[in-house]
């Protein structure tokens, strides 16, 4: 070995060792700043509105902003499921909307319809069941997914007249408002009793948990 | 292949370097998603970098030969997404699609630095150590 080559390998090594100082640093501020923005408007984070799983009344909340459409809430509903059969008493999920895909505001307001119908986590899973089938990113096909709502029992001439209420256009506007001022771009996003996570995965999501568990335990 | 000269490949490795995992940082830690004019930028900028990296490692010239025609490559198409940036092109020509904007592509860690400047400069100055390069080794 002479001195270039020695050279470029010490030089390749130094960038590397900066770029993941650069991510752990950039990460962190990213999390202090949405952490502050929630901390500061707490009230956004769960409205009355809100569908909630688990005990109404437990420590730790899970919040997660999620789309029907986004094939990564599919694959976190059942991980956050386990979650909650994990801890039966001290965590809650309160589901958040955010429809960034296109045709996710008709699909929310299905979900809305649902819940009045106290029919909410069928239908729930039955559109994330078909989500496949129906939530193409550029040509949704939303009368799939009202299909399938309404193979689990919805009744669905009450929740077309429900998903164009005054009460749920109200629902929606306040669920975008709270996606804009609390930062929320992308779905799933998880806050853990008002805490997010450093980066996104799901043994982040339930050491973060975990963690919060831990913390009403002692 | 002296050292003198050596330096000159050696410095056009860094800034291909450089731009890659800034690019990469951008992209993947800071998820902002790459415009199209970003993504040819990327095609000639990524490979330069590996293929300098071994360029550099076993001195050897012909490495900075085709650095040196991507470089060329990238420098059009930066040159072009300035230029975009610049408002000296209708906008009604852009090749994006809606969402990602070619037209605006600051960077607010860095006070509002457009990435197309950054890598037109990237592009230029690393054509311009290889031409150098090259004619110091031609035989």
């Amino acid at each position: 070995m002479n001195t270039k080559k020695i050279a470029v390998a010490v030089v390749l090594g130094v960038i590397a060792l900066a770029f993941l100082i650069g991510m752990n640093a950039y990460q962190r501020s990213v999390q202090i700043d949405q952490e502050e923005k929630v901390s500061q408007q707490n009230d956004r984070l769960v409205r009355p509105h809100s569908p909630i799983f688990g005990p109404k009344k437990a420590p730790v909340t899970i919040v997660e902003f999620f789309d029907p459409a986004c094939e990564s809430c599919r694959y976190f509903y059942p991980i956050v499921k386990d979650i909650l059969k994990k801890y039966p008493e001290d965590v809650r999920l309160v589901l958040r909307y955010a429809p960034f895909h296109r045709g996710s505001e008709q699909v929310v307001a299905l979900l809305i319809a649902a819940k009045s119908q106290n029919q909410y986590q069928p239908v729930l899973e039955a559109l994330l069941d078909a989500q496949p089938q129906w939530a193409d990113h550029g040509t949704p096909n939303i009368a799939l997914a009202f299909k399938s709502a309404q193979q689990v029992g919805l009744d669905m001439d009450k929740a077309a007249i429900q998903a164009q209420s005054p009460e749920t256009e109200a629902v929606i506007r306040q669920e975008m408002q709270d996606l804009t001022s609390l930062g929320v771009t992308r779905t799933p996003t998880f806050f853990v009793n008002g805490r997010s996570l450093l980066n996104f995965g799901p043994e982040q999501l339930a050491s973060l948990v975990a963690e919060e568990v831990a913390k009403v335990k002692k | 292949m002296n050292s003198k000269t050596w330096l000159l490949l050696m410095g056009a490795w860094l800034i291909a370097m450089l731009a890659t995992v800034g690019a990469l940082f951008i992209g993947e830690v800071m998820m902002m998603t790459p415009c199209t004019l970003c993504w040819y930028q990327r095609i000639f900028m990524f490979p330069m970098a590996i293929v300098l990296t071994i360029a550099c490692f076993s001195e050897d010239r012909r490495g900075a030969v085709y650095a040196w025609v991507l470089a060329a490559g990238g420098l059009a198409v930066a040159g072009y997404h300035t230029l975009l940036v610049a408002g000296w092109i209708p906008k009604s020509w852009l090749p994006c699609q809606s969402g990602i904007s070619c037209a605006d592509q600051k960077l607010e860690i860095l006070s509002g630095v457009q990435i197309p400047w950054l890598s037109l400069a990237a592009f230029g100055l690393i054509l311009i150590l290889l031409t150098y390069f090259l004619r110091k080794t031609s035989r």
